[in-house]
């Protein structure tokens, strides 16, 4: 590290930088620096919410009266429920879920088409936990410098009692981060209660257990190898990207030709761009990467970067956004207006830094030229981003509409198979069939199921004596779904065709909901007039 | 691509990148180094690779393969599947033994339990008669009907699968035979048709009223003893209904005359000595269960 005029520059290095590649690469420590500015406090904020929705929300309660849990967000596995405040899906509505999956992947292509990965830069778990381990590990071994000397320096017992203390606290937050996901599948209250007192199922613990592994792994030993190397996504949004998409930009028209001896080059007389290559940038970044080498992969545009540079161009004296969230549009318009040339480098055509002519830049008066462009929200809205917000409130609005249009009582209907019919002694036909009546309501109500469309029929449940009758009364206990075995017969004069249409009608007793159930009624050939 | 290209490191100028130095139409495909973790990670999936053929049978040979240290194989899972199923089910037939027949009815954990097994004990001893759903056929009896040859009850079904019809190594065995009216020369031609004319009457079926009336003397003399007055059977006899419109070999007229004049008569295993007293229980309430099944009440006629 040395210090040139008022910047401070760091010795740091880009884990991907091209001069030293191996077949088989260690891995190599990064130890980002504490950046501050907009972006960070925007990330802490981000950080604190989804920390806090993950870690609350199973705690919320919900009353649903008597019959149904009272916890608001509950994957009930064992009942087969999912409770999300005022809605209760069942296994057969899970088109719902699906629904809302696709309507998080159409999000996904907006968000990214407009912002860039910002996914990756602020919500992904894997972004905020690695944030919150970082936090720890700043916390017990001190920021950047100090870590990289404690590295280098031999165990002693200060050494160990820091490294031993900045594992026990990683862990404890594994284990505090398995242990929330439980709770999402069981009441919470009581599942904790069990949970210290040792009398909850193996599976519980077993989940902690892996999912304490994966986040100390992920977020205190592998970082960013998850993102570089593991995750699909990177490789995914960057297709998503295109020319008016945000992401984290190096201006190179403005920075270049970097200098560490601004002042005295200008002095010189010579003109150079207002990077002083102090290697903040590189510094900060979690992903221990360059930014100024353009758009990398391994880039989840965090824009810490920005902040850091941000932070010396204010000390400087010049401009913010040397690094800037910007557009390749608007990139490619100021190289340019820059003076820098296309060249073709292995079949690729790339602009030519170092045809960049600073004066361009900022002429005489030393102010940026006023003809660089600045992305604004306006290049949000064009013809693929109004498509992606069509679709996504169609299907928002769909979804709506599904669920508050949807019904609350279902009957299933199975005919039996074998035998498809039985011929009585007094020659009527009965057919057998499995009917589920499902209450989908959290309250005990009663129905009357009836047969449609067939003269004279009788029906009855498997094992009633009393095969007269033309209705049952069934009462089904709320929420819940009741199978019964019934029969159904038909005198002979009734039937017309070996396969006879029928309803099954179920009408909740007092009023209420009704539904019918198309079946059909076999009889033998010899039977049908 | 000429040969000497194969040995020549190329770097890729923008990435700074290695080729491979494979090149399609143009395109080189850069080799990108694995990262060291990645390595050791392939290389303990060997290892547990190894851990695992040693284990488990894993190796396939010509006839059989290898069997692992530890000697797991697929029937030896279900074995000791099929061992904790049945000490599972111990309890319950023990308690099926001791627990009369109305009983279980009203026992509704033992009744699901029964007539589940029942389900799968017919599937085994039974279907090969009564078919699959017990939909019966010619000369097998329908036991999803309301017709019965020896009765309907719970009871009255348990002892005909206890003890059989006409089987020879059961001494309670249900025994009835018609006699062979043609065969043994007790009718004569004539009057078989007559009869059977009289018998179509009484099913209500199309029938020739000039033979019908002629019929109905000799089905006094010789019938009504044993089917009834009006043909309604008698199942104390295992006489069956006549005047219903479930035949258990056939209702045409060529196929009563067959049976009046030289009788088929069914013969049905005893279950009690093979099955053991809960299994027959198991299937009496499942046939019971079918849709035909009577309370003892109702069987009194």
């Amino acid at each position: 590290m040395s210090t040139t005029e008022e910047v401070t520059t760091f010795t740091a290095e880009a884990v991907n930088s091209k001069a030293n590649r191996e077949l088989y690469v260690a891995r190599k420590k990064i130890h980002p620096k504490r950046a501050e500015g907009f972006y960070r406090s925007l990330k802490w904020i981000v950080m604190a919410v989804t920390l806090g929705i993950y870690y609350i929300t199973p705690w919320i309660r919900w009353d649903r009266g008597p019959f149904a849990p009272d916890q608001a967000v509950l994957v009930d596995l064992a009942n087969a429920r999912f409770y999300f405040f005022f809605i209760e899906i069942w296994p057969q509505e899970f088109f719902f879920v699906a629904g809302m999956l696709v309507m998080a992947g159409i999000g996904l292509f907006l968000v990214t088409s407009t912002v860039g990965r910002a996914w990756c830069g602020y919500t992904c778990p894997q972004t905020v936990w690695v944030d919150l381990f970082l936090v720890v590990e700043r916390a017990v071994e001190g920021d950047r410098n100090a870590r990289i000397r404690l590295d280098k320096e031999p165990m002693t017992a200060s050494k160990f009692a820091k490294r031993f203390t900045k594992h026990a606290i990683w862990l404890l937050i594994a284990v505090a981060t398995g242990g929330a996901w439980i709770f999402y599948f069981a009441d919470a209250p009581t599942l904790a209660k069990n949970l210290l007192t040792f009398q909850s199922p193996f599976v519980a613990y077993a989940t902690i257990g892996v999912l304490t592994a994966t986040t100390y792994i992920f977020g205190g030993l592998m970082r960013e190898q998850v993102c570089t190397y593991m995750c699909p996504w990177p490789r995914i949004q960057a297709a998503m990207l295109d020319e008016n998409s945000l992401t984290v930009t190096y201006n190179d028209w403005r920075g270049e030709p970097r200098s560490r001896h601004a002042k005295r080059v200008r002095a010189e007389g010579k003109l150079v761009g207002d990077c002083v290559d102090c290697n903040a940038c590189v510094a900060v970044c979690p992903m221990g990467i360059d930014i100024r080498e353009g758009q990398q992969l391994e880039c989840i545009t965090c824009a810490l970067c920005i902040d850091a540079c941000n932070g010396v161009m204010d000390k400087l004296g010049f401009e913010k956004g040397l690094i800037s969230y910007a557009t390749l549009a608007e990139y490619d318009a100021n190289m340019q207006l820059a003076g820098s040339k296309r060249i073709n480098v292995a079949g690729d055509t790339v602009w030519d830094r170092s045809s960049i002519d600073p004066e361009k830049v900022r002429p005489t008066d030393g102010k940026l030229n006023a003809g660089m462009k600045h992305t604004g929200l306006s290049s949000f809205i064009r013809p693929r981003t109004v498509v992606y917000i069509a679709i996504w409130c169609a299907l928002g609005i769909g979804l709506l509409a599904a669920l508050f249009m949807r019904d609350r009582l279902d009957i299933n209907v199975r005919h039996d198979r074998n035998p498809l019919y039985v011929v009585l002694s007094d020659g009527a036909i009965r057919n057998g069939y499995e009917v589920k009546i499902l209450n989908m309501k959290l309250e005990p109500r009663s129905f009357r199921l009836s047969v449609g469309g067939l003269e004279g029929a009788h029906i009855w449940l498997a094992g009633q004596q009393d095969t007269s009758g033309k209705s049952l009364d069934i009462d089904v206990k709320p929420d819940q779904l009741r199978a019964m075995k019934l029969f159904v017969k038909a005198p002979r004069s009734s039937i017309t065709a070996t396969r006879q249409p029928f309803q099954f009608v179920v009408e909740e007793i007092g009023g209420g909901e009704a539904e019918t159930y198309d079946a059909q009624f076999v009889s033998p050939e010899g039977a049908v007039k | 691509m000429s040969s000497d290209d194969h040995h020549k490191k190329e770097i890729d100028e923008l990435s700074g990148t290695e080729t491979t130095g494979h090149e399609w139409d143009g395109i080189k495909e850069l080799d990108t180094p694995l990262p060291r973790w990645w390595v050791w990670t392939f290389y303990a999936t060997i290892v547990f690779a190894i851990g695992y053929v040693i284990y488990y049978p894993a190796i396939p040979m010509i006839e059989t393969s290898s069997t692992g240290i530890s000697g797991v194989t697929a029937r030896g899972q279900l074995e000791k599947t099929m061992a904790a199923v049945g000490e599972q089910q111990a309890e319950k037939l023990q308690k099926l033994n001791i627990t009369p027949l109305e009983k279980v009815v009203g026992d509704d954990d033992l009744y699901r339990y029964a007539v589940a097994g029942g389900q799968s004990l017919f599937k085994v001893y039974c279907s090969q008669c009564h078919g699959s759903g017990a939909q019966g056929g010619p000369g097998y009896p329908n036991l999803n009907d309301d017709d019965w040859l020896w009765g309907g009850t719970l009871d009255k079904i348990y002892a005909t699968i206890a003890h059989g019809i006409r089987y020879e190594g059961d001494d309670d065995t249900r025994l009835a035979e018609m006699p062979a009216f043609g065969r043994d020369q007790i009718l004569d031609r004539d009057t078989i048709r007559q009869v059977a004319a009289y018998v179509r009457k009484l099913s209500g079926q199309e029938h020739d009223a000039a033979l019908a009336e002629k019929g109905a003397q000799p089905f006094a003399e010789n019938c009504a003893a044993c089917h009834g007055e009006a043909g309604e059977g008698n199942r104390d006899l295992g006489a069956p209904n006549l005047a219903d419109a479930i035949w258990l070999y056939g209702g045409g007229r060529e196929q009563i005359v067959a049976q009046i004049t030289n009788p088929r008569h069914g013969v049905m295993p005893a279950w009690l000595k093979r099955l053991g007293e809960a299994r027959v229980k198991q299937l009496a309430l499942y046939v019971h269960s079918l849709g035909g099944g009577e309370k003892t009440t109702a069987s009194a006629r």
